[in-house]
């Protein structure tokens, strides 16, 4: 598996959702990251939704992606809660 | 792959209201992801059927196209893909999953 890139990965989820608020934290080691999406576009959508919109956006690096990134999304309601 | 796998799929979510595809089983989950949506499960007190997809490879790939998602363990619920063992953490400890669980729970049935 190739290594994931946390900037790239912010430069990808950013491009490809409108308004996304995009922060990553490394959190064990180097080859585990914390991303947090904020984003208008989440409303009403379940967890599962939103995770697959971060994930389309990442587009090949998905895969390598989902084992090594736990991913938090939240509407800027939400994380203003 | 072959649709009959994903038909087995689909019926077997369709009956079953709390469905867990996992790696190994509740007494002996062999993946500490599975491990853990199998602990949560047991914590919110809600019975469960399990599929060990390590039984079946047709099963452990037919899955990850039945929901198009990438990794197991899944977690359905009436029918719907919930998410897998990330965000399954993440409900039980905002509260979402206790609320999404509560009709399901033993002894809440409304049924005679």
């Amino acid at each position: 598996m190739r290594s994931v890139n946390p900037e790239e990965l912010k430069r990808l989820v950013c491009e490809h959702i409108e308004d996304a608020d995009v922060e990553v934290r490394c959190y064990s080691g180097d080859d585990h990251f914390e991303m947090t999406v904020v984003s208008a576009s989440f409303a009403g959508k379940p967890r599962i939704a939103r995770h697959k919109m971060v994930y389309a956006a990442l587009g090949d690096n998905m895969r390598a992606a989902v084992h090594a990134l736990a991913l938090k999304t939240k509407t800027p309601e939400e994380a203003a809660a | 792959m072959s649709d009959s796998v994903q038909e087995q799929i689909a019926e077997v979510v369709k009956n079953n209201d709390v469905l867990l595809f996992m790696k190994g089983t509740p007494q002996m989950p062999q993946c500490g992801f599975s491990q853990r949506v199998c602990a949560i499960l047991q914590e919110q007190g809600v019975p469960f059927a399990a599929i060990n997809v390590l039984l079946d490879p047709a099963v452990r790939e037919g899955i990850k196209t039945f929901s198009d998602w990438p990794t197991i363990p899944q977690l359905y619920v009436k029918g719907e893909f919930v998410g897998g063992c990330d965000i399954v953490s993440e409900m039980h400890e905002d509260g979402e999953l206790a609320t999404l669980l509560a009709p399901l729970k033993e002894g809440d049935s409304e049924a005679a």
